[in-house]
């Protein structure tokens, strides 16, 4: 059965559809409706997928463009399905926290549902791309939609996000439209499948600008430290719903590509660039956590938060050890749902408060105990707290770059200190003390604010104290990638990932 | 008496489309001379469009039957795979600007009157219109269609002049604004004379250099002729002069924002579709065929030129307040874009590469740029044409409909993928890369980011931003303006999409190269 294109499909028909209901209510209604069937297909697909089959599963594969060598060809690794997972998990969900978020500005409500869908459709698309120029077909198509997310129902600076986060994204793209042409013709095999361009460059030099073409578009996207700059104005601008999208699975696409494009087709530059790209992940863990403590605003914190996280996942990746690989991979996931429910618990507040600023709270936790307890959770989650799903991720990323790399990762280790601090701070200030005026009628989560939060804290919880069915899918897809790389663990360790599950 | 002089040979059905687009042109003059004022417009259209769809049809026989591969008339036009596509092309985009043209709001009533005087006020009373539009436009198409499959540079020459001279006075036409369409008349004539000028003199010099004017014997001269290379050096530029003029390439752009802007509308959208498709079948003959032997001295010029253009029309577009203006620099931008393919020579089967990338992305951008065109003279304010873009914001609001599909259009000028501007640029650039001219291309891609810039501005602006409380409001289109709108976006999303098909004529067009 062709799952990945029944998946996008759906969300793209979804789309139209909601465009056609003529009210506004049933258009949310539809929208949830066709979101859940997505998540529901995609479980399905995922029973189905075995880890120790073949590399690529669900495979399909048409010629689009003969005269390019292009494909329409997709299929997904362990890899893929974890974060096409993340995505149709997190997209019903923004839907449920976004019911009035694009009611404010008198915006078309219907456009906003819309775009989401096709949003979704891209992202399952993006992963799921077999063919480098399909990959990059969807890379940047997606920019579109999100663009007038922001643009459209952000707040108040919201056309200046929109522009600075297009405008980035737009410039990399181009960087890696070039290094895409360029690939091609050298290779010259008069196609852009993936799996018949691996180890088709073979001069190094060749790979290094290869990579760089790549990499850089990879790390504006990611946000790599020092390529970030867009990422606090984007999301603070934008509506929550499209905030967790966009740090939650848009920015997974920059790590994803250097763990599948960077390390599998660049092999050689990519162990060149190694020290570079640790270098640059370690100040990003450190630099992007100290300036989020200085923050007044949330969700500027939050955004900087994933600067430091990002900082993580790249070490992760490019510390090229299975454990590494592995826990950078299970990182974008917790990621995606640690961040998530930040992102949404601190909406739901903004929106309750109308200021975005921590200054203008205090106490919240006696008025909203809920809101509060969750908040907390959540900021646990983003410390990674010992049982929480992302303390699995971010020790076996450790634990995988000092195998490799000592220094970077005793330095890396600061972050979580640092994270610590500017989590409990954020913590304090706006929830502990004497309630402040302003939130003393402050109403506690409603029912549907608590389902949109409830699976997210679920899940972190559940992948905390069992990971293992994430990291069977995952362990097989990142080892073959690193049999591609043609590297292999450094022996004489303890395999301490067992311990920490 | 022995002097039996040989009848020249035409090869008339090779011609068919040209000449029946000349004959309803001249059919027009005469319907202008003897038809009553009141029936002119309703017996114009017809032929108009009739003429162009029998000229289009043609086009397609002469391919089915099979391409010629010898130059028609004497060798004096060629009627080979390039020039039928780029013909099909121009006769597309020629008939979908004439369904603009036929909204006869845009025209003035009488040209000669002085703006606001009582003559014209007479005129407008009188219900006079300047209904000798279609048969000017039928010998600007005309000329457009002998252009760049004309064979040796007078022809050439004559087809730019049958080309530009109809399109100088109708840039004068405007019906609004009109002392900037006077000036935009004034402008193009006097800088297309000089044009021209310097096309002539280069022809003359590289006659004396080769000693004809055709277009294959002056590429054997190439190699033939020695110690006269000033000759060759100073007519080649002048040639190119001439040249580049026509595309808008800089530093020769100059007359394309105030021409653009001044013109009637959809008059623009003739020029910046039609005219630059035809220019650029031109510029390639002379370059490719003529001086195809000389690449290694032109080719760093062209290079250049390129660098500039592109920079130029990307850079001064962020400055723009004026819609059509930004179109403007906008297609300069593009005409930079193009070049780059044009400096991407090779071997024959590189050749036919960036041959058949440029063809494309000919298709693609004329489609796109009719379309937007179109759409600028739907949003209108009390003095006409909403020309500023302030006057543009929040259009999102009001007529989401027009408003997005407008967006697209910008979309598909930045080049985002799955509209047709993306598969042209990226045809164009992957023929450079394999040409070896990799420095452009990232030149190319830098200022498509700058480029990108001044689209999103708009779109910001018109969805974004708030409504202005005595903002333009958008005129119902007449039926004709919605078929070119609705043609071009369907156009540049089949072409985002599917672009196989048109790549395939493309390919197949460009496969046997330009003949000699």
């Amino acid at each position: 059965m062709p799952w990945l294109s029944i998946l996008m499909g759906v969300s793209v028909l979804g789309a139209l559809g909601v465009t056609l209901v003529r009210n506004d209510k049933l258009a949310k209604q539809f929208t949830l409706g066709v979101s859940l069937v997505v998540l529901a297909l995609a479980i399905a697909m995922a029973v189905g997928f075995n880890p120790n089959g073949d590399k690529f599963q669900f495979v399909e594969k048409y010629v689009w463009i003969r005269s390019f060598g292009v494909h329409y060809a997709v299929g997904v690794d362990g890899i893929a399905l974890v974060l096409i997972l993340l995505s149709v998990v997190l997209v019903p969900i923004v839907v449920l926290a976004s019911w009035h978020d694009a009611e404010a500005g008198k915006r078309s409500v219907r456009t906003y549902f819309s775009l989401l869908l096709v949003l979704e459709a891209m992202m399952i698309g993006v992963f799921a791309a077999t063919d480098v120029f399909l990959f990059y077909v969807f890379f940047e198509a997606m920019l579109i939609p999100m663009y007038f997310m922001i643009g459209s129902y952000g707040g108040a600076q919201r056309s200046y996000a929109a522009v600075k986060f297009l405008l980035y994204s737009l410039f990399g793209g181009l960087l890696m439209l070039v290094a895409v042409i360029a690939l091609y013709s050298i290779a010259d095999k008069h196609t852009f499948m993936f799996s018949d361009l691996i180890g088709t460059i073979q001069d190094v030099n060749t790979q290094k600008w290869l990579f760089l073409g790549f990499f850089i578009a990879f790390a504006i996207k990611a946000p790599l430290w020092p390529f970030h700059t867009w990422l606090p104005d984007a999301a603070a601008q934008a509506p929550a719903g499209a905030a967790v999208l966009l740090v939650g699975v848009l920015d997974k696409v920059g790590t994803y590509g250097m763990l599948r494009f960077c390390l599998e087709l660049f092999p050689d530059a990519a162990k060149y660039f190694t020290p570079l790209v640790i270098t640059l992940s370690v100040i990003g863990i450190v630099y992007g956590a100290i300036v989020a403590i200085g923050q007044t605003d949330m969700k500027r914190l939050i955004a900087y938060t994933s600067v430091s996280h990002f900082g993580f996942i790249a070490m992760g990746v490019f510390a090229m050890t299975t454990n590494a690989g592995a826990g950078a991979t299970l990182y974008m996931v917790n990621h995606g749902f640690s961040t998530g429910a930040l992102f949404l618990i601190a909406g739901f507040l903004i929106h309750r408060r109308g200021s975005q600023y921590i200054a203008d709270y205090g106490g919240v936790q006696k008025v909203a105990p809920v809101l509060a307890g969750t908040f907390l959770v959540a900021g646990l989650s983003s410390l990674s707290l010992p049982g929480l799903s992302t303390f699995v991720s971010e020790f076996m990323v450790l634990v995988g770059t000092y195998q490799r790399y000592l220094v970077p990762a005793i330095i890396a280790t600061t972050g979580v200190v640092l994270a610590a601090i500017y989590v409990l701070w954020m913590y304090q200030r706006t929830m502990n003390g004497p309630t402040a005026e302003s939130v003393k009628k402050l109403p506690d989560l409603s029912v549907r604010e608590k389902w949109v939060i409830a699976p997210l804290l679920a899940l972190l919880l559940v992948f905390g104290f069992y990971p293992k069915p994430l990291l069977d899918m995952i362990h097989p897809a990142v080892k073959s990638t690193l049999t591609t790389v043609q590297v292999s663990d450094p022996a004489a360790v303890v395999p301490v990932a067992k311990e920490a599950q | 008496m022995n002097g039996n002089i040989p009848a020249p040979t035409i090869e008339y059905a090779q011609l068919a489309p040209m000449l029946v687009v000349f004959g309803a042109a001249i059919v027009g003059v005469l319907v202008e001379a003897f038809a009553p004022r009141y029936l002119r417009s309703a017996i114009h259209l017809p032929i108009t469009l009739l003429s162009l769809a029998a000229a289009f049809g043609l086009t397609i026989w002469q391919v089915v039957k099979g391409v010629p591969t010898k130059a028609a008339a004497m060798g004096a036009v060629a009627v080979d795979g390039p020039s039928l596509f780029i013909w099909g092309t121009i006769l597309v985009l020629a008939f979908v600007s004439v369904l603009l043209i036929n909204d006869e709001d845009h025209f003035v009533a009488a040209a000669a009157a002085v703006p606001g005087s009582a003559e014209e006020e007479q005129a407008l009373h009188a219900g006079a219109g300047h209904t000798e539009v279609y048969p000017l436009v039928l010998f600007a198409v005309g000329g457009m269609l002998l252009f760049p499959a004309a064979n040796d540079l007078l022809v050439m020459f004559v087809a730019l002049e049958v080309m530009s001279l109809p399109l100088y006075l109708l840039c004068g036409l405007a019906r609004r604004r009109r002392l900037l369409s006077q000036e935009a008349a004034v402008k193009y004539f006097l800088l297309g004379a000089f044009s021209s000028a310097f096309f002539l003199y280069g022809t003359a010099l590289l006659y004396g250099y080769a000693g004809s004017v055709d277009l294959a014997k002056i590429s054997t001269a190439l190699g033939a002729v020695g110690g006269q290379d000033t000759l060759l050096y100073v007519g080649a530029a002048m040639l190119g002069v001439g040249l580049l003029f026509k595309i808008g390439g800089a530093p020769f752009q100059a007359w394309k924002p105030d021409v653009y802007q001044g013109s009637p509308t959809p008059i623009t959208a003739l020029m910046a579709s039609g005219t630059l498709v035809a220019a650029f079948g031109a510029l390639l003959r002379v370059f490719w065929v003529a001086l195809g032997g000389l690449d290694w001295d032109w080719s760093p010029v062209l290079w250049g030129v390129a660098i500039l253009t592109m920079i130029v029309g990307a850079v001064l577009a962020i400055t723009q307040t004026d819609i059509k203006r930004m179109l403007a620099y906008s297609s300069i931008a593009h005409g930079g874009f193009l070049l780059v393919g044009v400096v991407a020579t090779g071997t024959a089967a590189q050749n036919s590469a960036s041959l058949s990338a440029i063809l494309f992305y000919l298709v693609a951008y004329g489609f796109t740029t009719v379309g937007a065109f179109a759409i600028v003279t739907m949003v209108r304010d009390a003095g006409g044409e909403a020309w500023h873009l302030s006057r543009w914001a929040g259009l999102g609001k009001r007529s989401p409909l027009l408003a997005g599909t407008f967006a697209f259009f910008l979309l598909a000028f930045a080049g985002i993928p799955l509209t047709s501007g993306f598969f042209g640029k990226y045809a164009v650039f992957q023929a450079a890369v394999s040409g070896g001219a990799l420095p452009l291309v990232i030149v190319g891609v830098v200022t498509s980011a700058v480029a990108a810039f001044f689209y999103v501005r708009v779109i910001v602006l018109m969805f974004f931003s708030d409504p202005a409380a005595d903002g333009p409001s958008v005129v119902l289109p007449s039926r004709g303006t919605a078929l070119v709108v609705g043609v071009a976006a369907l156009a540049t999303v089949f072409l985002g999409v599917f672009p196989q098909p048109v790549l395939d004529l493309a390919q197949n067009a460009a496969h046997s190269l330009f003949v000699r």
